[in-house]
Formats: C-alpha cells, structure tokens, sequence
C-alpha cells in the first residue's frame, strides 16, 4: 500500500510539472546518486574513507562533489524499496562485509517505521560500492569515481557494447536493462560490456538473494530520477534501470519482453535444463550472435507503442486486396504449415493461420511483436531464404517451430513471408508454398499494390484539432480467436522528429499507466499537459488514446471522438484483419481435406525418426 | 579435369538434352564471425556486406556452368553460434561439399573448423562428399595467426581440400566454387545417382502435389 502511495504520490508529481523530462535538469546518474546517497546514509565508515580520498583531489572538483552532496541532503527520504525483508537486522554476510560498524548504526536506528528506507540503504549502498569496485577504486580507493568519470567521453564510433561503463554518458542512458544468471553471471547488457559490468550484476544478484533468504521477493527499487525494477523468471534474473517516467508494471512488461525474446531463441525447457545440468552456466555461449536482436527489441519496446498497448497493428489495405492475398496465403500449404503471415514495412498484411492448432490456443500479439523484431534486427534475411528453429513463448514456451523467412521483392526487401511449420524437415515443401505465392502474387500484381500502401494520416479523420490517436478494439466473444489489434495514424507534425515522438509516447505512457493503475483505475482522463491534452478513454468496447491541440476544450475533444469513432467505424475493414482466414493442414489423413498428403507426411516422418 | 560427367543411366533425359542441371547440396560450417554468409553473398552475387549472425541457415542458390553440365549449387549457409548447433545436422546431412570455414586472424576458429570436421567424419564415409577447408579472411595477413602451411597439412592428413579465400576482396572465392563444382562431379557424381537432376518448375499450379515429392526427396539423401 505504501508503495502504491508512493507511486500515485510520484505521477502526481509528474503532473504538476508536466514539461517533458528532456525539459528537467538531467538527474543524477544512477551511480553518482548512488554512491553519494551510500556515503550520506552510512556516514561513518564510508563517508570519512570517501571524504579523504575527496581530499586527495584538487579543490575546484572536491566543491563539485560536496554541491552534489549537499543538493541530495535536501531529500534523503525519496529512496524507497519495496521488498519488504522484516527482520534487516539479522546478521547477514554482505552487511558484516560492508562494515561491522554501519551494522551497530543500522540496530540502533531500527525501528518498525525505518525498516523499509533501511532495507532501501542497504540496497542502495551496495550498489554504490559495486560501482565503485568497476571503476578499480574499492570503497578504500584513492581517487573520487565521480571526478574520474568527468574526464573520460566515449568515442562516437563505438557502438553500445563497446561503451566505457565507468563514463557519464553510460550512466546517463535513459533505460538500461541487464540479465543475469541466478548465480550471478552476466548475460546481458543494453549498454557496455557485460564482462565490464560483472561485479554490477553480482550485486544485483546479491540484492536478489539477499531478500530472497527472508522469503520474499524484491520487485523495484526507488529512487529521485531511477527505478530499479526485478524481475525473476525461473534461472534468469533481469532488472531494469530507468530514468524514464514509466511505471513499475510497465518496466516489469518490458522485462518479461526481453525474458520472452531469449525464450524464443533458447525455449524455456532448454534454459531450465541447462541451469539445473550447471548452476554457473555462462549463457551467452548461447546467446552469442543475438545481442543485436535483443538491442533491437528495446529500440522498439522504447518508440513502438504496439508493446505497450499489447497488440499488433495491421497496414492499413483495401479489405478486396487484403481477401486476395489471404487467399493466395491460404492455397499455398503444406502439411504441417501452421501460421503464414505476410509482412510489410515492419507491419502485419495478413496472417492466415491453422484451424485445429488455432482452436487450442490463440496467437498472442506478443509472439508477433518477437516475430517481427527478429525480421527487423536481421539484415541476413535479405541474402537467401531463412529456415530457422524458433520458440513462439507464449504460444508454448518448451517447443520450437521451424520459420520459413523470405523477402518477396528483393532487392528493396520491404515484403517478407513468415512460414512456420511444426516439421523441421519441411524446408523444401515450404519453399515450395512460397514460390506458389509468390508467382499467384506476381499474376494479380499484389506486389506493386502494396508497395502503394502506407499508414494513414490523422487528417483523414477530418478533426482539425486531432493531433494523433491509438485505438484499440477489445474482443467481442464471437472473434475471440481474433490477434488483438490496434490502429494509429503516422506520428506527424509536430511530433515528426524522434524527440517529440518519444515525447508524445512518453505522455501515452503516463495515460496508460493511470488508466490501468492497480490501485485506482479510471475509465477517462483528460488531462492537459503544457504543449498537448489528451484524452484516454476505456469501454468495454475498446481502449483509446488521442492527442489534441492545446488550445482544445473538453467539449470540443468529446464531439471530435465521437467523430472519430464514427471514422473508425468506417474504415474498420481497412484498418483491421476482421476475420483472419484459416487453413486446414493437420498431417493426420482422415483429418486432410486434399490428396496426396500421406505420402508427403510419409517421407517427413521418416527423415525426423533418422534423426533421433 | 573434372569436367567428364558420369551419365546417370536411369535418367532418360541425359542424352536428348545438351546440357543438364543437377543439384548439388552444399554446407558452410565454421564459427561465428568467420565470414560463411559474407563467402555466401560472393558465391551468389559477387558482392560484400557487412552481415549481421545469420539466424538459424540461409539457402541461397548459384548456377555454376561446367563444360558439360550445369550444377545448381544449394548453398546452405549456416549460423555459427554455439545455440544452433543441435539443429545443424539437419543443415548438413545429404550434403555433396562441405566447406569448413576458418578466420585465418583467430585460431579458435580453425580449432572449431577441426571440431566440426570431427563430426562431419562421424557422419560420412569419406568419398561421398567433398569436404574443403578454406582459411577466410585473407585480407588480414596482418593479423595472420594461421599460417596456410598449416591449413594445408591438416587439409593433406585428413584428405581435405584446401583453399584461402577473402571474401572481402572477392580473392580465390570464385576458383573455390569452380574447384568445388569440380570436385563434386569426380566424387559424388561417380555414384550413380547421387545428383539429382534440377528443372525449372514451369509452372505452378497450385493444385498439383508432384512437384512436391521431388523436393521432398533430397532431404533423404544420404551416404
């Protein structure tokens, strides 16, 4: 409950002063704050080392170090945790390594009322010393960390893996991300190194732990400027350090994205067998080569407001042509095929999918979300054709399907056909479905046809102060089986320049938040922010977000939904897969509905059994 | 010299036709980062890009013209990182050539080259494919931790085929290809019917299954 208080408290605040976060003074980086905010809170053991190693230094930059100190005293309270261990006091190892004396302190403080900011320090400061031990200082080191780190700037041709962990601009990051193992070996980083970063991602793990041996778990850190969020799912470990306004669910969300994305190249059976077989196991033999889809996928977790809203948007297409392709898409199987999906510019043409697999279970947006960014982070597709084992996790998290990626119109390399199939041997059955398609695509010119197509423009709509909208419809019983979609025009002016576009998602991103906020949720919130109102609206029927002119009045934002409802409405067979085909491939042969399947399925059989 | 083609006597096309096209089968093993898909991209279109891992395995394909015969080259272009492995035989069986790829700049990588040929020997009898090392990245000689004596003595005690390539300039890719398509016809077109004969499908209909089963067919081949 307090927590919650704490993070209504917080997006209030983040109301009043409703100026982008650009706009704000840049916050302390994680580890300056940290390391100042260890020192000020155990003052005796770590500061005086701290203070004299200060000494050291010239006098211009020890003023800079006691300003920043001295701005923090304002507000040391902020720093919260919610992991609720109840008895700190209880020796623990890591404390007695920290200092025997800081553990008197901490028993003569205790009391009930402290023990939560308690559980926060200590957190904190172990944090702060893993950062301090990176930068090859120790707490007992000779110079200041965060003079150190002043001085050094990364070149501007390295990329983000390259990126000196100990400088200002590797703190500064706006979202970080890191995965480890449960003991404690780095598996991922978003920016820098992850051997640079082992001793970051032992603390982590430590802090893991730690609130784990009070039986409980720790689900996010607090402090002015970050969030420190965890997230546990089975041997992996993945936190996320943001600077950016989202809430813990939302960060949590992207987590498990990421967690999602590894699962669909490792499964999770595979992970689970590996950890269980070897404790220390050092995943990324495994990962190595998939860095780049991971980095891909937070790019798009960051300016794609598909993962947010969990649903996937279609190219906006003329339902006749969208039926056509559908079609052809449905005459090209084989046995096995269990879902075509065509693609375009990163957004979903057509998905036709397999009736008896379909009827189990349904294809979860956040499968496609993981389908497309694979696509999208690798240009190898573009080479040949693909055949390649893939985990669809939420579809089922232990199996692999076999994907069949081709682009359609090389050389541009805009139209790709997804082909997945449950057999591994299929290669050659379904390269045939694609050159099916693709000559019955050539034959009805469907190429040219979408490479007309684009995303739409709010001024369609016809409602002059609309600036942009995202509309989600929710299913109604009778589509269940239906991929939940959303719909949203091109981001225009003046939210053209990849600034103000993460601007506008960010403002989203609050709406969404109040609106799906665990503790007070609300149906409607009109909410005026400097340079834009906005509106977010939730029915039974659907979840909308627009974004209006300043100057609008809240009536006039009323009558323009209403009007673009009734657009919406409209264009719904244009702007939607209504009724996603299906086809019928099942291998059993009473089951076919064409001929000359036993044989295939015959010979497929036959080479999987050679391979066991 | 390798260019005199056993006939495949089953084959009632091999005299009415002046020219044939047989497929031939052939695998890119080796690290990651060693430059399979980049050798790929100059066995097909005589190009070099900067490539991102390749995901799972690419097929590519490339005519190759010999005096007597056209061979359709399926190259399948694996991925060298460590996750692919337990699918890469599906990758590798049936295979008429295999070439093991190495960085001549990084040793481990010719001590994998050596491992997959290790299990590559566990799966064939030699003689039923043609197995060639190719020491990529000549271009590096700088950073040269491989020397091609070395490359060309394992090539001579385990009976491979030996070759240093760059891909990057394009040097000795095409006499590689050339040299394969070669080899490929003296060992495996000896069997009879080890190559199966390729035809342009004339025309799809999509309601006709044949053209499936003969596809479908060259995933058996084996030793």
């Amino acid at each position: 409950m307090e927590r919650d208080n704490h993070q209504v408290g917080e997006t209030e605040g983040v109301k009043i002063c409703d100026p982008p976060c650009e706009s704000n003074p840049p916050a302390d980086t994680l580890a300056t704050s940290l390391s100042l905010l260890g020192n000020h809170m155990f003052p005796y053991p770590l500061e005086t080392k701290h203070r004299s190693a200060v000494k050291e230094e010239p006098a211009d930059s020890l003023s800079d170090v006691t300003a920043e100190e001295e701005s923090l005293d304002g507000e040391p309270h902020s720093h919260q945790v919610t992991p609720l261990e109840t008895e700190e006091t209880e020796s623990s190892e890591c404390q007695n390594n920290v200092s025997s004396q800081q553990l008197d302190i901490e028993n003569e403080d205790t009391a009930t009322d402290n023990e939560r900011s308690d559980s926060g320090e200590f957190v904190v400061t172990m944090l702060a010393k893993a950062k301090l031990e990176e930068q090859g200082l120790g707490v007992k080191g000779g110079s200041s960390p965060l003079l150190e780190a002043e001085t050094q700037e990364p070149p501007a041709f390295m990329s983000h893996r390259d990126e000196d962990v100990t400088a200002d601009s590797w703190r500064q990051h706006r979202k970080h991300v890191f995965v480890l193992s449960e003991a404690g070996k780095p598996i991922y980083s978003r920016y820098g190194s992850e051997e640079a970063l082992s001793s970051t991602m032992g603390v982590m793990m430590a802090l893991v732990s730690f609130v784990q041996s009070g039986d409980n778990i720790i689900r996010s850190i607090y402090s002015d400027g970050h969030t420190v969020v965890f997230l546990q799912k089975g041997p992996l470990v993945l936190v996320c350090v943001s600077s950016s306004r989202q809430t813990e669910k939302q960060l949590r969300g992207e987590l498990l994205y990421v967690y999602y994305q590894i699962i669909s190249m490792l499964t999770q059976a595979s992970i689970s067998r590996i950890f269980e077989h070897k404790k220390n196991y050092d995943l990324r033999r495994l990962l190595a080569g998939s860095e780049k889809i991971l980095d891909g996928l937070l790019n798009l977790v960051d300016s794609d407001p598909s993962f947010l809203l969990v649903a996937v948007q279609c190219l906006p297409l003329a339902s006749s042509l969208r039926d056509n392709i559908s079609q052809i898409l449905q005459k090209a199987i084989t046995p096995n095929l269990v879902f075509s999906i065509l693609i375009a510019n990163n957004q979903l043409l057509t998905i036709v999918q397999e009736k008896t697999v379909i009827e189990d279970s349904r294809l979860e947006p956040a499968d496609i979300h993981l389908l497309l960014n694979l696509i999208g982070a690798s240009s190898a597709f573009q080479a040949g054709e693909i055949w390649t084992p893939i985990c669809l996790p939420l579809f089922n998290p232990d199996c692999y399907f076999y994907a069949y990626i081709s682009y359609l119109d090389p050389p541009e390399c805009t139209v790709c056909l997804l082909l997945l199939s449950t057999d591994k041997e299929a290669f050659y059955a379904v390269a045939e479905c694609k050159r099916k398609i693709e000559e019955a695509m050539m034959a009805q010119n469907s190429l040219s046809l979408i490479a007309k197509v684009q995303s739409y423009s709010v001024s369609q709509v016809g409602v002059s102060d609309l600036r942009h909208f995202m509309y989600k419809p929710f299913d109604v019983p009778d589509t269940y089986q239906q991929l939940t979609q959303f719909t949203s025009p091109e981001m225009e002016a003046p939210y053209s320049s990849e600034e103000e576009k993460m601007r506008l998602l960010d403002l989203y991103r609050y709406m969404h938040s109040r609106i799906h906020s665990t503790s007070r949720p609300l149906k409607l919130i009109y909410h005026v922010a400097e340079r834009e109102t906005l509106l977010a609206w939730v029915t039974s029927k659907f979840e909308l977000y627009t974004c209006f002119s300043p100057l609008v009045t809240k009536a006039c934002a009323i009558t323009a939904i209403t009007k673009l409802l009734r657009w919406i409405k409209k264009e719904e067979d244009r702007l939607f897969i209504r009724y996603p085909p299906k086809y019928s491939t099942t291998p059993n042969p009473s089951k076919s509905s064409r001929g000359g399947k036993s044989d295939q399925q015959d010979s497929t059989d036959n080479g999987f059994l050679s391979l066991l | 010299m390798g260019e005199k083609l056993p006939k495949v006597p089953g084959d009632p096309d091999t005299l009415s036709r002046p020219m044939r096209t047989l497929r031939v089968k052939m695998v890119l093993l080796g690290a990651s980062g060693v430059g399979k898909s980049s050798l790929a991209l100059r066995f097909c279109k005589d190009e070099f890009r900067r490539t991102s891992p390749t995901v799972g395995c690419a097929y590519l394909t490339q005519a190759v013209h010999l005096r007597e015969v056209t061979l359709r080259f399926e190259i399948w272009d694996t991925a060298g990182e460590e996750k692919y492995h337990s699918v890469t035989p599906l990758y590798y069986r049936g295979a008429h050539a295999a070439l093991l790829v190495y960085d001549i700049s990084k040793r481990d990588t010719f001590i994998r080259a050596q491992v997959w040929l290790r299990e590559l020997e566990k799966q064939y009898f030699s003689g039923s494919t043609v197995l060639w090392l190719v020491g990529n990245k000549g271009d590096l000689e700088q950073h040269r931790q491989v020397s091609a004596q070395e490359g060309q003595s394992l090539a001579n005690d385990r009976g491979l085929f030996f070759t240093e390539t760059s891909a990057l300039s394009g040097d000795q890719v095409e006499q590689l290809l050339l040299g394969v398509a070669h080899r490929v016809c003296e060992c495996v077109g000896a069997q009879q019917g080890a190559l199966s004969e390729w035809k342009e499908t004339p025309h799809v209909d999509l309601c006709h299954r044949n053209t499936f089963n003969r596809f479908a067919s060259c995933c058996k081949v084996g030793p």
